[in-house]
């Protein structure tokens, strides 16, 4: 049986047919149900056979995350639903643009921070950088963290993306 | 495609009508209008199918649900943009929650308009997402076909639901490739619902039906939604087992209702019998139904002691509100069969002395004779009419549909279903109106049927219109109303949850039944007393045309056993003797 009690978190990836209304589907199923959303990306990842990708992450009691898992399965432009979170070993990464406006010692530390963190520098002026960021969720918060320390900031965040690791494909079935 | 098949082109209106001849639609119920012209203009000119103007789009869907849950196929309706659509949405969220398959073709302002607040413009596809199965805006006409023949597919297949499909004024007037299918091959399809159950998962169900010393079937809907064949299966397996069975409001007549093995219906107005050998069975075999709240009571108590399996064809109903300890994924028909079959393999016989035991325990709660009633001086007890009902339709081929309340579960108690399709009512959505035009649609698959719709006073207002659909086609419906002047649920909740506060549940102002079947050319007929009833019935049987029958029952009768919401199987109300004893819990209140 399954336990009810306790909240997990899944990042859920999720292959589609591009065409309209998928995603408004996808966000009314969760909406309709009270289920979370903590971040959702979306893009076409075939255009010959008009296939997109969504990865959604989300948390819930198990016996919430195994709905949820087959009401997506269930839709009908869904070629497939993995769940990352319990298969085999996966990756995931997110990327974000963060912008921080500071001048001085605070500008100068800013930049070593970036550094540490592999940040590249997308735009710089006098008192202002945008840093470019990618990699998992937690060291993405992290940098956002130190930034916000040393200035005013504005993020803007994909949400994450995964897949699994090896050699294994997911196709349309 | 192969090569021997031929596009010929030809306005979409026409494509629409060809592409639903060869998906074998024969009835549509619909209402025309400015977005849907196209294809009314092109109905004019078919000779093959049938269309049943009704007065209100919400009409439609449910005769369509009618026509649908009589006869097994799809039920078809044609309604134009915004109002038509907007009026559409309460069938449309019916034949979901109920698994209606039904195909809703909805008109929709010409493409380059929709987004500018055309008129008649209503998102219809955003507005149907959540109370449809799927849904199409079908903005390109070589996508037409394609889409009507998903839309089907989708409708039928797995479990069955509503499609809406939007379409735009210009798709329906230009030019779009038709394609003949003159390979028998059925098409290719991205939607594959699961319906052959695994191997595995059948050979572990049986070793658990093994096992079983006090065990239960707990049949649903689904038993109905896949074909006879599966009411068929249910009855084999009954048999062979011996095994104490309940329905539930979609699944009645799944199991003859006079099987001695057949307890009753369960859930909140189910059986004494029933809910007490849920409560204690060691063993639950649930055939395609999905724990609805009216059933299970509360949860946390729900049948305690038992291991349970679930068959159902939608995998996201297993583990939805009750863990199971097997899930079995497939259509119900062929699941049973595959158990039956297992069965013999692994040479099953039923735990003779434990079944002994536990039929003994049944009989005890049976004989409590929980559905007793008495009919004591003139005034016709609600129970009665229904009865003398059934027992004076038995020899009739009958379909009854209801509409939602007291009448509604007395219907479901008091008369017997012996074979499955014959039994329409709105169980998940509980819609009053829905009766009177699903016995339209009822009555259009099965011209020569006896066809009933037994209605309260309120609910019957809801789409009283339909009386004039009715009288255009003479469908010879009998509409048994059950008249207390109450809304005789809301009024006995009020009476158990709300201190008798009788707050505007009281049907005031109600009309002459018998003088309004008279205005539409129909029969109308009263029975005041005890004594008119059978008369009454015996008339309005006798009638070859449409009759409406008041049926004067008493006021304040409330429909018992009942379940208090948020109590549990074992905690019924047997009786108005018994209802001073369990008061209705505070977290009871909260839940409808
Ligand atoms: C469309 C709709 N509105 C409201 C309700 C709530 N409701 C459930 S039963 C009921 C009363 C039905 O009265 P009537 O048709 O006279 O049936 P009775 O219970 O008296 O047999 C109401 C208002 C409903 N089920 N459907
Ligand atoms: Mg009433």
């Amino acid at each position: 049986m399954l336990d009810t009690t306790q909240i997990e978190r899944h990042t859920l990836s999720v292959l589609v047919d591009n065409e309209p209304g998928v995603l408004a589907r996808v966000v009314g199923l969760f909406s309709g149900r009270g289920y979370n959303i903590e971040s959702l990306t979306v893009s076409e990842v075939d255009a010959t056979r008009q296939l997109s990708r969504i990865s959604v992450v989300t948390s819930g009691t198990p016996m919430v995350i195994e709905q949820i898992k087959q009401l997506l399965d269930k839709l009908v432009p869904t070629h497939s639903v993995q769940d990352l979170t319990v298969g085999p070993a996966h990756v995931e990464r997110e990327l974000a643009l963060i912008k921080i406006v500071c001048i001085g010692d605070k500008r100068v530390e800013s930049l070593r921070v970036a550094d540490s963190f592999r940040a590249r520098t997308l735009d710089s002026s006098l008192n202002s950088f945008v840093f470019e960021v990618t990699g998992n969720s937690s060291k993405i918060t992290a940098f956002i963290e130190l930034m916000n320390s040393l200035g005013d900031i504005e993020v803007a965040r994909t949400g994450v993306c995964g897949m699994t690791r090896g050699n294994n494909i997911d196709l349309v079935g | 495609m192969s090569k021997t098949q031929t596009v010929a082109m030809m306005p979409g209106a026409e494509v629409i009508l060809k592409v639903m001849e060869a998906e074998g639609v024969d009835v549509i119920f619909g209402y025309p209008g400015g977005a849907v012209l196209p294809i009314y203009d092109a109905l004019f000119k078919n000779n093959s199918i049938r269309h049943i103007l009704v007065r209100h789009e919400q009409a439609a869907v449910h005769a369509a649900e009618g026509y649908a849950r009589s006869t097994g196929k799809v039920g078809v309706v044609l309604v134009t943009s915004g109002p038509g659509a907007t009026n559409a949405v309460t069938g449309l969220t019916d034949a979901l929650m109920d698994s209606v398959p039904i195909v809703c073709l909805t008109g929709q302002v010409p493409s380059h308009l929709i987004g500018t607040d055309a008129f008649q413009e209503a998102d219809t596809s955003g507005i149907t997402r959540p109370c449809t199965k799927y849904n199409y805006l079908v903005k390109k006409s070589d996508r037409l076909q394609a889409n009507i023949e998903e839309a089907f597919h989708v409708a039928r297949s797995g479990r069955p639901g509503p499609v809406v499909l939007d379409l735009p004024k210009d798709v329906q007037m230009l030019d779009a490739p038709f394609i003949e299918h003159k390979s028998a091959e059925p098409l290719a399809q991205r939607y594959k619902p699961v319906t052959s159950p695994q191997k595995a998962v059948i050979k572990e169900a049986v070793k658990m039906m093994k096992q079983a010393k006090k065990p239960v079937i707990y049949g649903g809907g689904g038993l109905i939604n896949s074909g006879p064949r599966a009411s068929d299966a249910l009855h084999k397996l009954v048999n062979q087992t011996g095994w104490p069975t309940t329905l539930t409001l979609m699944g009645l007549g799944a199991l003859p209702a006079d099987d001695s093995h057949f307890l009753g219906m369960l859930g909140m107005h189910g059986t004494y019998q029933a809910n007490l050998a849920m409560h204690n069975c060691d063993f639950m075999l649930n055939l395609g139904a999905r724990f609805d709240d009216r059933v299970t009571g509360r949860l946390s108590e729900f049948a305690p002691f038992s291991k349970k399996i679930h068959a159902d064809i939608d995998p996201s109903s297993i583990n939805k509100v009750v863990n199971v300890d097997l899930g079995v994924i497939g259509d119900v028909g062929e699941t049973i069969d595959a158990l039956l079959a297992e069965m013999e393999v692994q040479s099953f016989s039923p735990n003779a002395k434990a079944m002994t035991r536990w039929w003994e325990q049944i009989e005890g709660w049976r004989s409590r004779d929980c559905l007793a009633f008495e009919q004591a001086g003139p005034i016709i007890k609600p129970q009665k009419s229904i009865q003398r009902l059934y027992e004076m339709t038995k020899d009739r081929d009958v379909y009854v549909t209801t509409e939602v309340g007291q009448h509604q579960m007395w219907a479901a108690q008091y008369f017997g279903f012996h074979k499955p399709n014959r039994w329409m009512t709105s169980g998940g959505l509980g819609t009053m109106g829905y009766g009177l035009p699903a016995a339209v649609g009822v009555q259009i698959a099965h011209p020569e049927a006896t066809v009933i719709d037994i209605s309260g006073e309120a609910s019957f207002l809801m789409n009283m219109q339909e009386l004039s659909t009715i009288a255009q086609y003479n469908l010879p419906v009998k509409i048994f109303i059950l008249n207390n002047e109450w809304m005789g649920m809301v009024r006995q909740w009020q009476e158990l949850v709300h201190g008798k506060r009788y707050s505007e549940s009281y049907s005031s102002s109600l009309p002459d039944f018998v003088k309004l079947a008279d205005t539409f050319g129909m029969k109308g007929l009263r029975a005041s007393a005890a004594d008119d009833l059978d008369d009454v019935i015996a008339e309005m049987l006798a009638t070859d045309g449409p009759v409406i029958a008041d049926i004067r029952v008493e006021k304040e009768e409330n429909c018992f056993p009942m379940i208090p919401s948020g109590a549990a199987h074992h905690e019924m109300i047997l009786g108005p003797e018994d209802e001073t004893n369990k008061s209705i819990s505070e977290e009871g209140k909260v839940l409808v």
